[in-house]
């Protein structure tokens, strides 16, 4: 792998770029692999590179329907933290969040992560009740976290309207500075480049229609480019988990509903941190190249199509002007959506399934992007040594028939 | 001089009308009818802009939405917007606008240095730079980054603009108001179709105003006024201007722009929305939404007076304005010889056209020799001169394949370089609408294949160059549409006629024009995407470094990404890349169409649900009470309920202690109006009932009240409540006040998808009653005063009944529960009633020292008695059993959670269980979501594992001392533990004990 530095671009400088090798080969696939990951996402380039490098797996291939970083790697707010309520949550968060804050270095790949702190708004007592708990939830766990008054919150993001008169007013935040966000399509590369740098085999256009199981166990994948030999197989596929798992004939708790985001048009610095509101309902932060990028929640039904409703947006607009009425004379530049794979307890599935060798790794629904280093670190070691790792263990698919589920969202809006 | 290069007659200007404004701080004059790109032109200003990367100068390129380059700030203050495009400004006395992005001025722009750094800013070098360590990345280079990142600023004030909504429907919504379009309008609109016609500009008829044709013997912009007029007057049809149709979803639903005060400046009147979003859905939609030119990619392809052909000839034709007097025309198509013939016929010095076809045909070109335009064919354009405008070319021999061009000694002087690659059909609402596009190779273009909606394309989105096609084609579509709807044409139309009319020659694509050296050596710069930078030989470093996947392309090299989302840039984009790939244009494809085709406001979207109408308030009809006595108030939902009732001199702490203990000595009245209700009605509703909550339901009998409990799936306690049996068949359910809706979807989706069998209807009922709940040792003798007819006594009157009567002279029921260990009656009222129930309460209460209480009192008092709140004692992950109810969970039947119950994490020893919390010093009171540890760990560092936490804590004035429910670790089995509780960097210690702290006393029926 060539090494990227200032000074091998200066050096390609001198011979017009015209040298700089591929990020990662294009190769057809091979009659077999050792192990076999569906899913060119940024979980699933970060499990075969892990696969990789910590377990010395390089027979792998990432089999992917389109092209690599196209899913919901490429379509997310890029919203990087760890502060979740339950200590199996904020355990693999956390163990992410610290993979992420070395990755641009171990991957020679500038993922451009910005720690520039997440504001999670608090508009009733129950939010500030549920916020509280978090936060010092967080501070045992040894995750960074801080509660802010409604003072502190305006000294921290300025331009945002923290009137006691507002219809919902911000009674404080939680606050965690290491969260940020980060460059979504850079993860993707930059783990590509590096797992293929290690031999693993990144197959675009490749679309998985089959698995090949005998007695219960996995002999291989069938796709559009062949027949695939191998015993492990790696499904990591998002809003599409359910489709696989139908093809290998077991069901799994996820629904897929679209999701959508948007950005603004590109404008001078304004807004410096994440600002997060559940009750208000908007997310918000400013990207480096000066877009507000912006989501809010999922479309009520159903979908695979990876487009949402119109009133959505015009709901969330109206929480922004809420949350920031000097934003009112910007303009929405694109929209688009995805398909989040949600489960029940809003919490990811990460393990074995009544398959031999096919293991899943989904339902990060809405927030699986800030997962990804940790996702696939954990996934790589499930996937090698055929048993979870201590971080993914509590997310088992079993956890929905012995009841251990990781409540993810049930802290949030009930109020008496 | 003023509008040196304005024309002398000519366009659709008034020359009566002039008009001031400022750009850059300077004045200038335009008129009537101009954009601010059209008025800059006419005073000789080309430079408005630098680019985003390299800084270089950039002027004004197309004349519409296209538009790459010319952003400007608009406006100041509050009403100042970021990135408006010249092109689309229309005018307005007091107009100002400035360059965004410069520093500390256009003309001398220090970050113009970047071009010295050119070599290594290419595509995607940040990826691999600034990454030394992850504290140098955040406090040096990615501050450097963003501040040299974005163009315009956002107001530092609110908008003080209002916008709106608009819900329509249609037979048939023709979209752009160019021949096609008005053709299509007038067709469906003879017919008496419902029409609405959109256009984004302030008036329709599209580049007919700008065209030299005639229609029916009537110079083109004469036949469109007609037209227009025409449309007018008939009542069915709503011409829209200054609209975009920016959205094309499902089930022809399609989102409209309309620009109503923009373009009047000062003058808007207050009363006008600034913008208003339509909905639209029509039964039939016509798009003719035109095409767009494309650029050529040559050498140094973006100086200031480097335009677009069409756009020129709009200038000129339009707006009566002469962007160059030494023009160079480069064409690959014959559409730019109409550019030729309007600037010689408004007086250009010197026109010659550069053809890199090797034998123009078609009649335009014919009439352009004819009008003794020089013409060099076979010829390119390598390189350009020039600074802040454009003032030469350097000509080449294009060879036989397009990939080289011999280097001729032609070198032509210029003040204006039109340009044009051929047209890309506007198919992004098609796009938008799931349609299929086919690549037509004669094109040169993409072009709308199969539709996927009730739909027809019309006019040059078809690919149609000639006026005469585009009018039938209009026709053509309005029929279809009428056809599809149901309407038949009133009179049959016919196909205006057209002169002059021709053929046009082929077109000869050509995606990358070769410059002197091979792209990416030497200093010359090939742009592709004016707006992001983007140049060919960064579309040809992504390609080499394996992204070769469209949207890899594009997301490395930004082209496409701008805010005109890559109108003028994205074919020519893909095509370097295809050719570079060796696949052809069609198989590479393109990226997404997204909405919105132009940007659109967040102010417009957001339109008037804002402020308090974001989300409604709700009142209880005793709300002007409340205020009148001075509480406070918290959001419960989308509900004001008193918190408490704080009199002068008081803490909110002391009017809570007060209120808590006048409801513990003598009376207190609470609003509970907000209780969710709702009323089940049918021969299944016991059944139903038994199914939703935990316990049983058969026994109820009416005039009986029970408490119960529902679970979700998975057995977590969901919400909780008391239900009343007013008749044989007839219930009423009480919610929490946040659950209410909740509840009620819960239920109708069970009885819809599970159990539809059952016969019972649920109905939402919150809203027709007032509820005061009056709770305290004198709460009997308070009734009695108000319903002096009542028998209360235990054995008339028991707990858990309810009686209808006369309360205070208004008919009631009163329910006879506590939520407060006291005697407590609820009286419901018809919600009209509220507020004189609510008075006569606290008239006939006077004497016994009533109280007013509020949500924190109550919740004092119920957590007195131990009493759970959902949502505070429950998180989704607390069972029954985990509370202690176990008598609330039937045995003998079957309810929703049921199975879940008897998992195996939910038989765990280790569960959290409820428990009371009395900490050591019994003034402390713990924060609500305090984590629990045990006490050896007390002061252990963390991570440090928690056993529980803090769920509810307050200040007992009865008992003179703070108490807690927390969930606990297997918490009934450690009565008696001290543990610790950790926030803020504080520990107490506190002792587990049941969750009661005010037992019932024997002889109660209340408690």
């Amino acid at each position: 792998m060539t090494r990227y530095s200032i000074v091998s671009l200066a050096r390609n400088a001198l011979s017009h770029h015209e040298h700089w090798p591929r990020l990662w080969r294009s190769p057809e696939p091979k009659p077999a692999y050792d192990a076999v990951i569906i899913g060119a996402g940024g979980h699933g380039l970060a499990t075969a590179y892990y696969l990789a490098k910590n377990h010395g797996v390089t027979s792998v291939a990432v089999l992917e329907k389109g092209w690599l970083g196209g899913g919901n790697t490429g379509r997310n707010t890029t919203i990087v933290r760890s502060n979740y309520l339950w200590d199996e949550s904020a355990a693999i968060y956390e163990h992410s969040l610290k993979l992420w804050e070395g990755l641009s270095q171990e991957l020679n790949y500038n993922v451009m992560l910005s720690q520039r702190g997440v504001l999670n708004l608090a508009h009733n007592l129950h939010d500030v009740r549920e916020g509280k708990r978090r936060v010092y939830a967080n501070q045992l766990n040894g995750v960074d976290a801080e509660w802010l008054t409604p003072d502190q919150v305006k000294a921290f993001c300025p331009i945002l309207n923290t009137a006691p008169d507002a219809r919902h007013p911000v009674l404080g935040s939680t606050l965690q500075r290491r969260a940020g966000v980060a460059r979504h399509d850079a993860v993707a590369w930059g783990y590509a480049r590096a797992a293929d740098a290690r031999g693993v085999d990144l197959i675009q256009n490749c679309e998985v229609t089959g698995f090949d199981i005998k007695s219960g166990r996995v002999e291989g994948v069938v796709t559009t480019r062949g027949t695939i030999k191998t015993s492990k197989i790696g499904c990591v596929v998002a809003g599409h988990s359910s489709v696989l798992a139908g093809l290998a004939g077991f069901r799994l708790p996820i629904q897929s509903h679209p999701l959508q985001a948007m950005v603004s048009e590109p404008i001078k610095p304004v807004l410096d941190c994440v600002v997060m509101s559940a009750a208000v309902h908007v997310y918000v932060s400013q990207s480096d190249k000066g877009e507000l990028v912006l989501g809010a929640g999922i479309d009520g039904y159903n979908s695979y199509a990876q487009r949402g409703s119109f009133h959505v947006i015009e709901a969330q607009m109206g929480a922004l002007k809420e949350l920031f009425p000097i934003f009112s004379r910007l303009k929405m530049m694109r929209s688009w959506g995805g398909i989040v794979d949600v489960c029940p307890d809003a919490s990811p599935i990460i393990g074995k399934t009544p398959i031999e060798g096919l293991y899943v790794n989904c339902g990060w629904g809405t927030g699986g992007f800030k997962a990804i280093p940790g996702s696939g670190f954990a996934f790589a070691h499930t996937i090698a040594k055929n048993e979870p790792h201590a971080l993914n263990a509590p997310f088992s698919l079993d956890r929905f028939v012995s009841g251990a589920l990781v409540d993810e969202h049930g802290a949030a809006a009930v109020a008496h | 001089m003023s509008q040196r290069f304005r024309l002398p007659s000519g366009g659709r200007v008034d020359r009566a009308k002039t008009l001031r404004f400022r750009f850059n701080g300077r004045s200038y004059e335009g008129y009537q009818g101009d954009t601010l790109a059209s008025a800059l032109l006419a005073n000789g200003v080309h430079l408005v802009a630098r680019g985003i990367k390299y800084h270089r100068p950039r002027g004004i390129h197309a004349a519409g939405v296209e538009e790459p380059n010319a952003l400007v700030q608009l406006g100041r203050g509050a009403r100042s917007e970021p990135n408006a495009r010249a092109t689309e400004i229309e005018l307005f006395d007091g107009l100002r606008a400035t360059s965004v992005n410069v520093w500390p001025s256009l003309a001398h722009d220090w970050r113009s240095i970047n071009g010295l750094f050119a070599k290594l800013l290419v595509a995607g070098f940040y990826y691999k730079t600034f990454k030394g360590t992850q504290g140098l990345w955040q406090r040096v280079y990615e501050p450097m980054i963003r501040r040299a990142a974005g163009f315009g600023r956002a107001p530092t004030l609110p908008d003080p603009d209002r916008y709106d909504h608009m819900n329509e429907h249609c037979d048939v919504l023709v979209v752009g108001g160019g021949a096609a379009g008005l053709m299509a309008a007038l067709t469906a609109g003879r017919a008496g179709a419902r029409v609405m016609l959109v256009d984004e500009q302030s008036e329709p008829g599209g580049w007919l105003l700008g065209c030299g044709a005639s229609i029916d013997q009537h110079p083109a912009p004469k036949w469109v006024a007609g037209v227009v007029a025409e449309l007018r007057g008939m009542a069915e049809v709503v011409l829209l201007p200054r609209t975009t149709a920016f959205g094309y979803y499902d089930q022809n639903y399609v989102c409209l722009l309309e620009r109503r005060a923009d373009h009047l400046g000062r003058a808007a009147p207050a009363y006008s929305s600034r913008q208003r979003v339509w909905h639209v859905r029509a039964r039939h939609v016509v798009l003719a939404a035109g095409a767009h030119e494309r650029p050529l990619v040559f050498a140094d392809n973006d100086r200031p007076g480097i335009m677009l052909a069409g756009a020129v000839t709009t200038y000129v034709r339009r707006y009566g304005v002469l962007p160059g007097r030494r023009a160079v025309i480069f064409t690959n198509n014959d559409s730019a010889y109409e550019t030729a013939l309007a600037l010689t016929q408004a007086g250009a010095d010197v026109v010659t056209v550069i053809d890199a076809r090797a034998e123009p045909g078609g009649a335009l070109a014919m009439a352009a020799r004819e009008a003794g335009i020089r013409v060099l064919d076979g010829r390119v354009v390598i390189g350009t001169r020039g600074t802040r405008r454009v003032s030469g070319v350097e000509l080449g021999r294009l060879g036989a394949d397009g990939s080289s061009a011999e280097p001729t000694s032609e070198r032509l002087d210029c003040d204006l370089l039109a340009v044009s690659g051929g047209h890309s059909p506007v198919v992004h609402l098609f796009s938008q609408s799931q349609g299929r596009l086919r690549f037509d190779e004669t094109l040169g273009a993409f072009v709308p294949g199969e539709p996927a909606q009730p739909q027809q394309m019309a006019g040059a989105i078809n690919g149609l160059s000639s006026l005469a096609l585009c009018l039938a084609d209009g026709l053509r579509a309005a029929r279809a549409a009428l056809e599809a709807t149901g309407f038949s044409e009133a009179t049959t139309m016919a196909v205006p006629r057209v002169e002059p009319e021709g053929q046009s020659g082929a077109l000869r694509p050509l995606w990358l024009v070769p410059g002197h050296k091979p792209i990416g050596r030497g200093r010359a710069k090939h742009f592709v995407d004016l707006q992001n930078d983007t140049t060919a030989a960064d579309i040809l470093l992504a390609r080499r470094e394996g992204f070769e996947a469209v949207e890899h392309m594009k997301r490395y090299t930004l082209a496409g990404f701008g805010t005109d989302q890559g109108k003028t840039a994205n074919l020519n984009a893909l095509a370097i890349l295809a050719r570079a790939t060796g696949r052809s244009i069609a198989e590479t494809g393109t990226t997404t169409f997204r909405p919105p085709y132009t940007p659109v406001g967040f102010g417009a979207l957001a339109g008037t649900e804002i402020g308090a109408l974001s989300d409604p308030i709700r009142m209880t009809p005793m709300h002007d009470w409340h205020v009148a006595h001075g509480a406070a108030f918290e959001n419960v939902g989308q509900w004001r309920r008193p918190w408490c009732y704080p009199r002068s001199g008081e803490t909110m702490q002391d009017a809570v202690n007060r209120e808590c203990l006048a409801v513990r000595r003598a009376v207190g009245v609470l609003d509970a109006s907000t209780l969710g209700k709702i009323e089940i009605v049918g021969p299944d509703a016991a059944e139903l009932l038994n199914r939703i909550y935990t316990n049983g339901w058969k026994t109820l009998r009416v005039g009986q009240v029970r408490y119960g409990l529902m679970c979700r799936e998975d057995g977590m306690v969901f919400d909780d409540g008391t239900t009343a049996r007013l008749a044989p068949e007839r219930y009423v359910m009480t919610t929490t006040t946040g659950n209410a809706a909740i509840v009620l979807d819960w239920l109708e989706e069970y009885l819809q998808t599970e159990w539809p069998e059952l016969k019972v209807y649920c109905t939402s009922v919150t809203e027709q009653w007032a509820v005061a709940s009056i709770a305290g040792p004198k709460a009997d003798a308070l009734i009695t005063r108000l319903a002096p007819s009542l028998d209360l006594s235990d054995a008339a009157f028991p707990a858990l009944t309810l009686r209808e009567g006369v309360v205070a002279g208004i008919p009631a029921r009163l329910f006879r529960i506590s939520f407060t260990g006291e005697p407590s009656y609820e009286i419901n009222v018809p919600s009209d009633r509220g507020l004189a129930l609510w008075e006569a309460v606290m008239e006939a209460g006077a004497p016994l020292g009533v109280a007013p209480y509020g949500t924190e009192a109550m919740h004092v008092l119920r957590a007195e008695k131990g009493f759970i709140i959902v949502g505070q004692e429950t998180d989704g992950t607390v069972t029954p059993l985990d509370l202690g109810l176990e008598r609330m969970v039937s045995r003998q039947k079957d309810f929703i959670g049921r199975r879940s119950l008897g998992r195996a994490d939910t038989r765990r020893a280790d569960r959290k269980q409820l428990v009371g919390l009395l900490t050591d010093e019994p003034s402390v009171v713990l924060p609500e979501g305090a984590q629990l540890v045990r006490k050896d760990d007390a002061t252990r560092a963390p991570p440090v594992p928690m056993i529980g936490h803090v769920t509810s804590s307050y200040y007992s004035a009865v008992l003179g001392r703070s108490i807690a429910l927390a969930l606990v670790k297997g918490g009934r089995g450690r009565h008696g533990e001290i543990i610790a509780a950790r926030f803020d960097g504080r520990t107490v210690l506190a002792r587990i004990g049941p969750p009661v702290f005010i037992p019932k006393p024997e002889a109660s029926s209340d408690g």
